[in-house]
């Protein structure tokens, strides 16, 4: 799996707050969430980004609250990647769980600047950076998390392997 | 090699001997909680699951609390949504508006958690519980309709940070300023991905209203969950509000910690966290002139009957500052009853306070005191984040019961100190 796009690029410690403010969060579907996703850290998100972009951001991205209503804006709002030095763990799991790509890597976090084109290959973890020719290898994600994303996320996952009730 | 206090729980919730940190475990739970934010949106995902209805009717815990009493059309409709399913599964702690109170507070209260479990709920500050010795956490909608279709959660065991708490706090110092002074120290992604141990002699002094503080506070250092042994305190707690068997863990001696901080108690100040994150702190002879607009005492953090009790002995026979707008929230309806009984909520209105049903409401900006352009709050919830409590340019300073109703007579962030207390 590949991904390509322009990058939006934000700093340290990005909280759910600022991802999709809970004035929106009376809102259950995907696109009516992404039509403010982002919207009181960049107010230019949502008229600028297309299908395939990328955001970048540094250590402790989503941090904050619970809401599966962020990955699921960005998600809905044509966001193919989110990389980052960290994720702060509740996104992390909701992201993987709703099948948003994330990726950990510190020296793409640093490196990539807002508006560069970055190509991604999942399988491999590289991230190519177009604009400044530069690869940077991301964190592989654990054998449980990969067989979780190639079922399609979580719910696939339980219905193939896990007995219950 | 011994294993923390958490490692324990996950071990027996996992059917394992023993576990370690890193492995990837599926896990049985006691308790699954969802909320009307995002209790709406699991429920959508139910019927994709291959197990049909939920896996235990008692074993799930369903509270209307963010923007209930509904705030307008869409969060009547989601609460809509969440009764409906609540009736059509017969799940016994579905809380309605009069019964309900802010989730963290209401599910210790209600009993339906205890020491020993092992509880996901979908709202961050679900790792509250730890007070009582549970493994709590906090996970997404999709992960509370797993944990509601199949009673099993997937977690990374975790490693840990031993926090040993020595001594006895001043006066006016409590549990927010303790895990305030933490999270200063070791930031708001200090603990990611980890547990936060609490443990020492410093405990004993400890309420457990400022023990819930302390562990509901942990997702704020990035924590994974925050966790305290079970002492006669808190065996006392379980007995008065539960009857439900419970297990107490305790971590093996040679259980490893990635880091461990002793803290004295005696030695803390009040404490505010400065906009717009909480490891922004300083003590409260260090906050300089800050006028405010606002003071909100409540929410999942310092919503319990103790932080009503402070506020009112600050605001006993005081009057709020001219032109300052005080709200005070009890958690629950309990709260709220004994706190009349107790005389605070007379206290609150006679000093020019307003006193509200139960609600999360202003601590994310849903209603109830949201905040315009520049204007500034001094609120005792847990989060200060860019436009949390209303307008992007509003200013939130997180703070202890104490602070906030002190702050609320003079105007400005203030310690009780400053009214001679």
């Amino acid at each position: 799996m590949k991904a390509c796009g322009t990058v939006f690029k934000y700093g340290d410690n990005v909280d759910t707050d600022v991802i999709i403010p809970a004035r929106h969060l009376a809102i259950t579907d995907p696109k009516g969430l992404a039509e403010h996703c982002m919207e009181d850290i960049d107010s230019d998100f949502v008229k600028k980004v297309k299908a395939g972009d990328i955001i970048v951001a540094r250590k402790n991205f989503g941090c904050g609250s619970s809401r599966e209503h962020a990955p699921m804006a960005i998600k809905a709002s044509g966001i193919s990647c989110v990389i980052a030095e960290t994720f702060a763990r509740i996104f992390y799991r909701n992201a993987i769980n709703i099948g948003l790509p994330i990726i950990e890597c510190r020296e793409a976090s640093e490196k990539i600047s807002a508006g560069d084109v970055v190509e991604i290959d999942f399988d491999e973890g590289i991230i190519y950076n177009k604009t400044k020719n530069e690869s940077y290898k991301g964190q592989a994600f654990p054998p449980f998390m990969q067989e979780l994303i190639a079922a399609g996320g979580l719910i696939s996952y339980m219905n193939q392997n896990v007995k219950t009730h | 090699m011994g294993m923390t206090m958490t490692q324990k729980i996950l071990a027996a919730a996992a059917g394992l001997p023993e576990v370690h940190a890193g492995q990837l475990i599926m896990a049985d739970l006691d308790m699954v909680l969802a909320n009307d934010i995002t209790g709406p949106v699991a429920i959508n995902e139910m019927d994709k699951f291959a197990a049909k209805g939920v896996f235990d009717k008692d074993k799930i815990a369903l509270v209307p609390d963010h923007f209930s009493p509904n705030k307008d059309i869409k969060s009547a409709q989601n609460c809509k949504c969440m009764r409906e399913f609540a009736h059509a599964n017969d799940v016994t702690h579905f809380y309605e508006v009069g019964e309900m109170g802010i989730e963290h507070a209401l599910l210790p209260e209600k009993g339906i958690v205890t020491a020993g479990d092992t509880v996901i709920g979908a709202d961050s500050h679900t790792c509250t519980y730890g007070a009582l010795g549970a493994f709590s956490t906090g996970v997404g909608s999709t992960d509370a309709a797993c944990g509601m279709a199949t009673g099993k959660a997937w977690f990374k065991v975790p490693s840990a940070i031993k926090f040993i708490l020595t001594g006895k706090p001043a006066k006016w110092v409590s549990g927010k300023d303790i895990i305030l002074h933490i999270i200063g120290m070791i930031g708001v992604d200090g603990a990611l991905y980890r547990s936060m141990e609490f443990t020492g002699d410093g405990i004993a002094h400890l309420s457990m209203d400022d023990r819930f503080t302390i562990a509901n506070m942990a997702i704020e250092a990035g924590g994974k969950n925050g966790i305290f042994p079970v002492d006669e305190k808190a065996e006392a707690y379980i007995r008065e509000h539960s009857s439900k068997p419970y297990k107490i863990y305790e971590a093996d001696p040679d259980a490893e910690y990635d880091e461990v901080y002793t803290i004295d108690l005696a030695a803390l100040k009040p404490t505010v966290a400065f906009p717009h994150l909480p490891e922004n702190t300083r003590t409260i002879d260090e906050v300089g002139d800050v006028d405010i607009d606002q003071v909100v005492i409540g929410s999942c953090t310092n919503g319990r009957l103790e932080d009503l009790r402070i506020a009112a002995e600050v605001l006993k026979g005081r009057k709020v500052k001219k032109g300052l707008r005080v709200i005070v929230i009890p958690a629950t309806q309990k709260i709220y009853m004994d706190a009349m009984k107790a005389g605070y909520i007379e206290t609150f209105i006679e000093a020019g306070a307003i006193v509200s049903t139960p609600t999360c409401g202003p601590c994310l900006g849903g209603y109830m005191g949201i905040l315009a352009d520049h204007e500034r709050c001094v609120s005792t919830t847990n989060r200060n984040f860019v436009g949390r409590m209303g307008h992007v340019t509003s200013e939130i300073y997180l703070a202890s019961p104490a602070v906030a109703a002190a702050s609320a007579v003079t105007g400005k962030i203030s310690g009780p100190d400053s009214l001679g207390l």
